[in-house]
């Protein structure tokens, strides 16, 4: 009787599933593709000029250029998410925002400002990594378990 | 047994508690939508002029209120019973509000179902001779929702297509007994639980719209009508996927809704090219178009009678990352206006 009863709500939440399904709209995945890269592209492309400009122009070493390039995007983003305009260029960009450095520190940034109404210890300095923190956690790692395969097998 | 009780689950008034007033303060993205002559005040900035978007929620609601009040000519001295909520945690707004009123309040929580759920207890209260007037509110705000059940507001991310937006604005009805009220409440249909399986907090709809239908059926079986004895049936935050699994299900059960008989107040209240997705949500959809939209309707006499359903998903974030599924809630009044 028990069983009956589960079997027939599984079966009810099954179509009820199929209905929803059928009517909730798909998000357009070309449109969202074709955004990401021209934008995405954009800024790697922008990042890389960056880079050449610290080798030619400014005299700094191929990784110092790089760090350059890293800092002058974060410092970019960290000022246009505070000037309200970076959830605009990702709302229509997507996945182009998100994946370059421009991302990571738009995550940062958003929290700091969001939590400021709680103060800065309980709201910006303890909900600072809300967003980051997972990529942090992970990313730190699987950094680490990297390391160690890498010390006893040599390649 | 109770006797003011037909069916299941509807309530008839004997006494037909009257609707005196109401006010509804709305954000600046509502106030450029198509309801924008019906709202009270539309304030220019969502932080109107406070420090923090909660306390800006608590602002709005409370000048909804004292203009509801202002607009029926009375005074917070002479409500007897305040009752209504909002989406903060510990419904805030609504509390911080009672304070400044000083009225005795009842705070609820309904999600977005909340000003349905206050005017059927409001009704029961002022029929029953146990208060009156009585103030029913509910509010919510788009900035405090956001960071509460999603990301921060600056945080670069796409919505989905099945995404709402969270209504800035409060709605406030006044309930009393009165020779000429705007409308009258003549029955209620409180609504069970009802939860399908929805997981997808980005698809409130379909997480809500189940408990709808079960609602109106109820009603419909209780009171033996079926939606051609209304001029309007009218569900509060569906939007456009919810309302489009509503009519299916209502369909299924035999009931036609039509795009002339049946109208969601999530897909009135904001311009569709606004960003919107499909629709709006909140506690303050629902109770800001009943004041804005539905009251004039009714007062202008081009609507005798409407059954008003407001729906409410029952969501908190910790159940929802728990993996909890989603249930719903809807409940639904009939509002008439004098012949």
């Amino acid at each position: 009787m028990e069983k009956n009863k589960q079997s027939a709500k599984a079966a009810a939440w099954e179509n009820y599933a199929a209905l929803v399904k059928r009517i909730t709209p798909k998000s357009k995945m070309a449109q969202g593709c074709l955004r990401a890269f021209w934008v995405g592209g954009s800024i790697c492309t922008l990042g890389q000029a960056l880079a050449d400009i610290g080798v030619s122009f400014l005299n700094l070493t191929a990784s110092s250029a790089s760090a350059f390039s890293s800092i002058t995007l974060i410092f970019l983003t960290a000022l246009l998410t505070g000037l309200g305009v970076f959830d605009r260029i990702a709302r229509y960009a997507g996945a182009g925002t998100v994946v370059p450095i421009t991302g990571f520190a738009n995550a940062m940034v958003s929290p700091a400002m969001e939590f400021k109404p709680e103060g800065w210890v309980l709201g910006t300095g303890a909900r600072l990594f809300t967003i980051a923190g997972p990529v942090l956690v992970y990313g730190i790692s699987a950094s680490v378990v990297v390391g160690i395969l890498y010390y006893f097998i040599r390649w | 047994m109770a006797q003011h009780r037909i069916g299941k689950q509807t309530i008839v008034f004997p006494g037909k508690p009257g609707i005196l007033s109401s006010a509804a303060v709305v954000g600046p993205k509502e106030g450029r939508g198509p309801l924008a002559d019906g709202f009270d005040l539309v304030v220019n900035d969502a932080l109107f002029n406070q420090e923090s978007y909660e306390q800006a929620e608590h602002a709005i609601f409370r000048e909804a209120c004292e203009k509801c009040l202002k607009k029926g000519n009375f005074s917070n001295t002479d409500v007897q019973a305040m009752l209504g909520g909002d989406l903060l945690n510990q419904i805030m707004a609504a509390s911080l509000s009672a304070r400044e009123l000083s009225i005795p309040f009842l705070g609820l929580y309904g999600a977005c179902s909340t000003i349905a759920e206050s005017l059927i207890l409001g009704a029961i209260l002022v029929d029953g001779g146990y208060a009156a007037p009585v103030l029913c509110a509910a509010g919510s705000h788009f900035c405090t929702a956001e960071r509460q059940y999603r990301y921060p507001l600056e945080y670069g991310n796409q919505r989905t297509p099945a995404a709402q937006w969270t209504v800035t604005g409060t709605g406030a009805c006044l309930l009393g007994a009165s020779s000429n009220p705007w409308a009258r409440i003549t029955h209620a249909t409180a609504g069970r639980v009802v939860d399908m399986g929805i997981k997808d907090a980005n698809n409130m709809g379909a997480a809500m719209a189940p408990a709808a239908a079960d609602t109106l059926i109820a009603h419909f079986r209780d009171t033996g009508r079926t939606p051609q004895d209304y001029d309007q049936i009218i569900s509060g935050d569906l939007g456009r996927i919810g309302s489009e699994i509503l009519t299916e299900l209502m369909k299924k059960n035999d009931y036609l809704l039509t795009q002339d008989n049946y109208m969601d107040c999530g897909l009135k209240i904001f311009d569709p090219r606004d960003d919107v997705h499909a629709g709006g949500s909140g506690c303050g959809c629902s109770a800001t178009t009943l004041s804005a939209y539905i009251l004039p309707k009714i007062r202008k006499r081009e609507w005798k009678r409407v059954l008003f359903m407001a729906t409410g998903a029952l969501l908190s974030t910790t159940t929802s990352q728990q993996g909890e599924t989603i249930p719903g809630v809807a409940h639904a009044l009939v509002l008439e206006g004098e012949m």
